[in-house]
């Protein structure tokens, strides 16, 4: 019945992708961090959930990747260029690069995640449009750059430019409560972790498996469409996508993870 | 209605409470002091069978989004960001439960992750369709405590 739903805390268990791939899903924090260790989203899921990402034949997110990896050397925009016109073999270039992002982009005067340096490179070096948010095709090749990183530990340079500054703002953001219902990020990824809020197994809310596929809507979920549900939740208005306030967010909840592997196409429910 | 007219008419719907002429207190009227909040907000009572529904209704108090209670075992996924609620009406007062549910911050204090349900103490950037309301109405509040009152053990 109901209360044997009921299971605080992450599941003590190992994820190994395909039995050869280790995933860091709990390492000790950061200095610094309110917590601790830093756990993964994926202790907190279901068997069946779980199984579905150790699992790359299985993952529904690897279909992403691989449409990820047909745009890459597709031809787009009037300079007549690929992704691999410029930066050769996907999987080569690639490596490691997810991991670091947000990065300072000294031109843009701002943190870049890999959605703006993609429409970056789309305007400035494929006379392209940048992608519309959340446009099937930028999922998947968000999905694709990330996933050349997978098991590779999250490690942001705070040092670059004003990373500090955007940092901070990203830690208020955090502790403010928003909306009717009064909540901030730290209200239920911070205190009540490894807790069920009614169906809902509530986890730190780390962002090392994004975008990650959701089982509930049966597609890719990006990190700015996650975190926008999370604030609609409390009964707020939400900002925009890649706006400074989300930015700032998606800076300081990636430091908050610091250590965990890349795990993208994570799969949650 | 000016300030004056609603003082007078707040004081009247206290001294005529249960009368025809009792008016709903807004929630910025409401006082919360030694964590009760002593006298209905409608100045009528509430009914516990609505307010076992306003209980679990996800669009109102969802209460089970947090707390376990057997009383509602029929439903699927207590949360476990609470305490259990069963019981709770022989741990707290009416005048008690109605201050939590009112604004449990007034009660637990500013850290809780509790909402307040008839507050205009709330979080920013509420949504439009949001603003100026609160979560549940004065009835609702009321029903739901009297619902409350029933849990024991
Ligand atoms: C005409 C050349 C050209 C094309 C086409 C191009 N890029 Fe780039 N890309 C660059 C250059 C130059 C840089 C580094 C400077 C900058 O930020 O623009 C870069 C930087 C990057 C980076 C950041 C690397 C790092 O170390 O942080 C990524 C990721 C990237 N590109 C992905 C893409 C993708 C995906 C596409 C296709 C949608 C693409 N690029 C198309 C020239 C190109
Ligand atoms: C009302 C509670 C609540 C609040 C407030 C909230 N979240 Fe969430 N969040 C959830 C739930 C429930 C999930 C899905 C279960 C899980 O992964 O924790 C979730 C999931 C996430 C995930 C995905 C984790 C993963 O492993 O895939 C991220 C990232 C996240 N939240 C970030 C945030 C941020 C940032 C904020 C503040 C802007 C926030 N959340 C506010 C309830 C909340
Ligand atoms: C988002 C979570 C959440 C929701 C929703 C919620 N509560 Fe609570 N409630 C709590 C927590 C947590 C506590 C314990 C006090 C604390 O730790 O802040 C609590 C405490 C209580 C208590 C005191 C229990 C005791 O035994 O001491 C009552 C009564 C109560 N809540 C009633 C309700 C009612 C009625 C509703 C819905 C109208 C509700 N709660 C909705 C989280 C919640």
């Amino acid at each position: 019945m109901s209360s044997a739903a009921l299971a605080g805390g992450p599941v003590d268990e190992k994820l190994v992708i395909d039995d050869e791939l280790e995933i860091i899903t709990r390492t000790a924090a950061p200095e610094g961090h309110p917590l601790d260790e830093v756990i993964s989203g994926w202790h907190y899921r279901t068997e069946e959930t779980r199984a579905l990402e150790a699992d790359s034949f299985q993952n529904p997110g690897m279909l992403y990747v691989e449409r990820g990896e047909e745009i890459w050397n597709t031809v787009e925009g009037d300079a007549g260029k690929s992704c691999a016109s410029c930066h050769g073999d996907g999987e080569e270039f690639l490596k490691g690069i997810g991991a670091n992002y947000p990065k300072w982009n000294a031109d843009a005067n701002k943190p870049f995640n890999l959605e703006l340096q993609v429409d970056q490179c789309r305007e400035e070096n494929m006379q392209a449009k940048p992608y519309k948010f959340d446009a099937a095709d930028q999922k998947a090749l968000v999905t694709y750059i990330k996933h050349q990183s997978i098991g590779m530990p999250v490690e942001i340079d705070l040092s670059q430019g004003e990373m500090q500054e955007w940092w901070k703002k990203g830690e208020e953001t955090y502790y403010t409560r928003t909306g009717q219902l009064n909540l901030a990020c730290a209200t239920c990824h911070e205190d009540y972790n490894g807790n069920y809020i009614r169906a809902d197994h509530l986890s730190q809310g780390n962002v090392n498996g994004f975008p990650t596929y959701r089982l509930k809507q049966s597609a890719m979920v990006s990190l700015h469409n996650r975190f926008r549900g999370c604030i609609r939740d409390t009964r707020a208005e939400f900002p925009a996508a890649f706006s400074d306030e989300l930015m700032a967010l998606e800076v300081y909840v990636t430091w908050r993870g610091t250590g965990l592997s890349v795990e993208t196409p994570a799969v949650r429910q | 209605m000016t300030k004056g007219l609603k003082i007078i008419f707040a004081a009247a719907s206290f001294a005529l409470a249960g009368s025809a002429f009792a008016e709903t207190l807004a929630p910025d009227d409401v006082e919360i002091v030694d964590m009760e909040v002593t006298a209905s907000l409608t100045g009528k009572p509430g009914d516990a069978t609505i307010g076992r529904e306003t209980f679990a209704d996800r669009k109102k108090g969802n209460c089970l989004a947090c707390h376990v209670n057997a009383d509602l075992s029929d439903q699927l996924f207590h949360g476990e960001v609470g305490p259990p609620l069963d019981g709770v009406g022989d741990r707290w007062t009416a005048q008690e439960l109605r201050a939590i549910v009112i604004d449990s911050k007034e009660v637990f204090g500013e850290q809780t992750i509790m909402p307040g349900f008839y507050t205009m103490n709330v979080g920013i950037n509420v949504a439009e369709k949001h603003k100026g309301q609160t979560i549940l109405s004065a009835q609702d509040v009321e029903d739901v405590v009297a619902y409350l009152t029933t849990l024991s053990e």
